[in-house]
């Protein structure tokens, strides 16, 4: 009598970790995490075949030329350079020269970064220099607003005061990074 | 003596009886987090790291476009091939592609569609940049170069 009473009443739940387990095991395996992270360009918008190619005066000076063949191999400002982790500290310095150093931009507004890659060029390569060319704008703007970099590129979360600065501060250092088409040596 | 009879007494069991509980948060939360897999990937896809990401606010805005070598070569070939949906299909059907796209949005948000460009690392500039020039063509300029912030593994 005393032991059917204590055996009433319960549910054995021991199983049902396992089989939520399962369950688990079968979402992480058939599910992969929504990753919307890149490198966000845009693009110039399609020419009119009727409209004559706008003429752009440029002076030598505020074009900051970054050249990569089909063999990977980057030209900055008319120099070989292997390392693409050096390119971030001469954007900046092109960028924010004010008219110091004669071979550099004359104002921020006026400084374009000419990005040129060949059809061969590999798009890691092409990703990775774009990288940190983005990232040299990015970094001037947070050393400008005193924020992380993080911050920047999470600019349209931020407080309504910090993203109109932000706007503020892009007029006058556009991220004018300019990507040509690629050049056909290298093939396809 | 008697001391120790009283702990052996006592149960040793640890209680698993919230064990379920947490096991199922946990499985919420990978529920939520996550989402099934929409198409079939017949392209290879390692995607190249970077460390300037921005991310995507709205995911309805966003298309994918999969470029890449082609898992199956002995029957689409070993040159990289451009995917849309479960397709692969040639640069000129990138224009069809954006349209539909921009048909399922919208009348606002059709300019503001980002087309994601998931390309493997692999690939030449070539091929991005026969796509661009369509998706130029197809007046879809905001364009995202899907990176990853660590190594990816091969998917």
């Amino acid at each position: 009598m005393a032991r059917k009473k204590r055996g009433a009443g319960e549910v054995n739940a021991g199983s049902m970790a396992d089989i939520a387990f399962l369950l688990l095991i079968f979402f992480l395996v058939t599910t992969t995490i929504a990753s919307d992270k890149g490198l966000a360009i845009r693009l110039p918008p399609k020419q009119d075949p009727n409209d004559p190619p706008p003429e752009v005066k440029f002076n030598e000076r505020n074009i900051f030329k970054v050249l990569i063949n089909s063999q990977d191999k980057m030209l900055v400002e008319g120099e070989p350079m292997d390392d693409v982790g050096r390119l971030k500290e001469k954007v900046k310095d092109f960028v924010l020269n004010y008219g110091q150093n004669p071979e550099l931009s004359e104002s921020p507004t006026d400084a374009v970064v000419s990005y040129k890659t060949d059809r061969g060029t590999s798009y890691e390569m092409y990703t990775q220099v774009l990288d940190e060319l983005q990232g040299a704008y990015y970094e001037i703007y947070a050393s400008q607003l005193g924020v992380t970099a993080e911050k920047i590129r999470d600019i349209n979360n931020a407080e309504p005061s910090m993203k109109d600065r932000y706007d503020e501060l892009k007029k006058e250092i556009p991220m004018a990074i300019s990507i040509a088409e690629p050049s056909k040596a290298g093939g396809n | 003596m008697s001391k120790f009879k009283k702990k052996t007494e006592s149960s040793q069991d640890i209680p698993t009886s919230a064990l379920p509980d947490i096991i199922f948060m946990l499985l919420f939360f990978f529920m939520v987090t996550t989402v099934l897999r929409e198409t079939d990937l017949l392209v290879m896809q390692r995607i190249p790291r970077a460390e300037q990401l921005k991310k995507m606010e709205k995911k309805s805005l966003v298309s994918y476009i999969y470029i890449g070598k082609p898992k199956e070569t002995n029957r689409y070939g070993s040159e990289p091939r451009i995917q849309v949906n479960d397709v692969l299909v040639e640069p000129e059907g990138i224009v069809q592609f954006v349209n539909q796209e921009k048909d399922k949005l919208s009348e606002g948000e059709r300019d503001q569609i980002t087309m994601a460009l998931k390309v493997d690392k692999e690939a030449k500039m070539g091929i991005v940049s026969d796509v661009q020039q369509e998706l130029r063509n197809a007046n879809a300029l905001k364009v995202l170069y899907s990176t990853t912030p660590e190594i990816n593994v091969q998917l």
